[in-house]
């Protein structure tokens, strides 16, 4: 395989998650000197993807909402056509989702959650990549040996900006170029999983996009102790997370968990209440610019590791927040 | 329908909390003072296997490929009600290779066969959505694809009627819904429900259970490892902003500096 690398956009219904940028900076640091390709699976025609050489399209009736086999028979089309040097995507929830069934059809191993990767030299040897074990607390270096490399990047490993293309070369591909539709054949059983409805539970503001988070652990103690986490998100236009002991306890639902089985969030500040942060959690915030730390022992590991931390009882300081905050907005 | 037929999945992982540490030469995880568990999404992927046959009616395998002290995790699923557990191991798995994915899915599938070939087809197949250590998040999707059943991951609910799997999917606001005719293949999700814990009975009677123990023989796929490595942790200077109630005004002070209050 020695065509352009595809970085597979990770949308909803047209909207192109932030997220998956990572990939296309991930591809460049894989691949310095080659165009980038990025690809739009289902949907309407996409704007040229910034920060791709070229972006193709795959259209299809059966692709419309997202469908985990339709999506991964389509890109799978796709790669068949046009040989890629590698298919890289962002390992969100769908990024790995999509790479793992392309892997499964082309009978290609899948490397999921790279944070180094180096292509192998020459070409068609096999790569050696770094790859995050155990949500992060553990690093694996392996070979992947393939015909088709298949890889996704950690989450917030990479960063959201977009990377520079890569130098001037005697192409045509440019960002702004057009669109290039590619229409998939997709057999008969493509479109039996497939989104058919949508519950919306949450407004505004949710966990993996506010720019600040507060978070309860342990240390909140009960139910009723999110109360003041509760009012301290409210006037900071906040999202309220937990880690996991807090759900296990049933204070706050599932969708709360911050952690390796819950939500990875990258705010700009996380406010850790009561939460020892235990490695499991913290691989789920460490992508945060700021961690301020309330806790009562000043030897736990959130506080050791947070930018700024407070000492003391979360049931007196945060309240003493929420009132203090409020006498200076008067 | 005269009952479903459910195969749940599991890996043997240590304890979520556990130190770990690696043996002398990095190339595994050194096991001798850890606590081992079935990995979260799995222990979940197991009870909702239970109430599907509280609901439905029917009967539970249990599955791992792992090395044979994995037995431990399968006696765990049959003191919570599961029926019956089987082993597919190997002498590099019992050394403490973690077999890649590829040849993971390969193993379940072909015991997959193997099974239905001796019974009736299984009705539901369920995953965790990934492993808690080696975190690939593909051996559900191979395996359904191995087989030609539907598959989809990331699942925090189920519901079964007239032959139809409903799942439900978290997005970032709301949940998806996906809807799979029979047989179907389902990646859980911790948060689907609260595993229950073992009855005195059910302890019992796992003591007892029969375990049976299938050989591997499947070849290796091309992730291959190399070694483990610790992450070195970037220890930041911590600005002590004050004890108690007092260090309100200086947390405020910081919000307002990091133009966020």
């Amino acid at each position: 395989m020695s065509g352009v690398p595809f970085v597979v956009i990770d949308h909803d219904r047209g909207v192109v998650g932030d997220d998956t940028r990572q990939a296309l900076a991930f591809a460049r640091a894989c691949f310095p000197e080659l165009p980038i390709a990025a690809v739009v699976i289902g949907g309407e025609q996409p704007e040229p993807i910034a920060g791709a050489d070229s972006t193709f399209h795959i259209r299809h009736a059966a692709l419309d909402d997202y469908a985990p086999e339709a999506w991964g028979d389509a890109l799978h089309e796709l790669a068949v056509a046009q040989s890629p040097s590698a298919i890289v995507a962002t390992g969100t929830e769908r990024g790995n989702e999509v790479l793992a069934h392309v892997a499964a059809i082309a009978d290609q191993p899948f490397a999921a959650n790279v944070i180094e990767a180096a292509p192998g030299d020459p070409p068609g040897t096999p790569w050696r990549i770094r790859r995050l074990r155990w949500g992060g607390s553990l690093l694996e270096d392996a070979r992947l040996d393939a015909t088709l490399p298949i890889l996704s990047c950690a989450l917030h490993v990479f960063p959201n900006v977009l990377p520079n293309a890569a130098p001037d070369r005697d192409r045509e591909a440019r960002p702004g170029a057009a669109v290039v539709e590619f229409v998939p054949n997709l057999g008969p059983d493509a479109g039996r999983t497939r989104i058919v409805d949508r519950v919306q539970v949450a407004e505004g503001i949710t966990l993996t996009t506010a720019p600040v988070v507060v978070s309860g652990g342990r240390g909140v103690g009960s139910e009723e102790g999110f109360a003041a986490i509760e009012a301290l998100a409210e006037l900071l236009g906040a999202a309220v997370g937990c880690s996991r002991v807090v759900t296990n306890q049933g204070w706050r639902p599932h969708a709360d968990q911050v952690g390796q089985t819950g939500k990875r969030v990258a705010p700009d500040l996380y406010i850790a209440c009561g939460i020892s942060g235990a490695i499991q959690h913290w691989v789920g915030m460490q992508a945060a610019k700021n961690v301020l730390a309330i806790n009562t022992d000043p030897d736990a590991p959130m506080v050791t590791k947070a930018d700024y931390a407070v000492i003391g009882d979360l049931h007196e300081i945060v309240p003493a927040i929420v009132d203090e905050i409020r006498r200076r907005r008067g | 329908m005269s009952g479903l037929r459910i195969l749940v999945c599991v890996k043997r992982v240590p304890a979520p909390g556990a130190q770990i540490t690696l043996t002398p030469d990095a190339r595994a995880v050194d096991a001798r003072n850890l606590a081992f568990t079935t990995s979260p999404h799995e222990e979940c992927a197991v009870e909702a296997a239970l109430q599907l046959v509280e609901a439905h009616g029917g009967d539970i395998t249990v599955l791992t490929v792992g090395p044979p002290e994995a037995e431990e995790q399968l006696r765990f699923s049959v003191s919570v009600g599961v029926q019956h557990a089987v082993l597919v191991s190997n002498d590099e798995m019992a050394a403490g290779d973690d077999p890649d994915p590829q040849a993971t899915a390969r193993t379940i599938a072909d015991t997959v066969r193997t099974l239905e070939a001796e019974g009736d087809p299984f009705d539901v197949l369920l995953f965790g959505n990934e492993s808690a250590d080696s975190g690939g998040f593909q051996v559900g999707v191979r395996v359904a694809r191995m087989l030609g059943i539907p598959i989809v991951n990331g699942i925090k609910g189920i519901d079964l009627a007239d032959g139809v799997l409903t799942a439900r999917r978290e997005g970032d606001a709301g949940f998806e819904v996906y809807r799979m005719a029979l047989p179907a293949a389902v990646g859980v999700k911790e948060g689907i429900n609260l595993p229950r814990y073992p009855t005195l009975p059910g302890r019992l009677r796992s003591k007892k259970a029969e375990v049976r123990s299938i050989a591997s023989t499947t070849e290796p796929g091309g992730l291959t490892m190399v070694r483990f490595a610790t992450p070195t942790v970037e220890l930041s200077e911590t600005v002590l902003l004050g004890a108690g109630a007092s260090a309100a005004a200086a947390v405020v002070d910081l919000l307002g500096e990091l133009g966020l209050a």
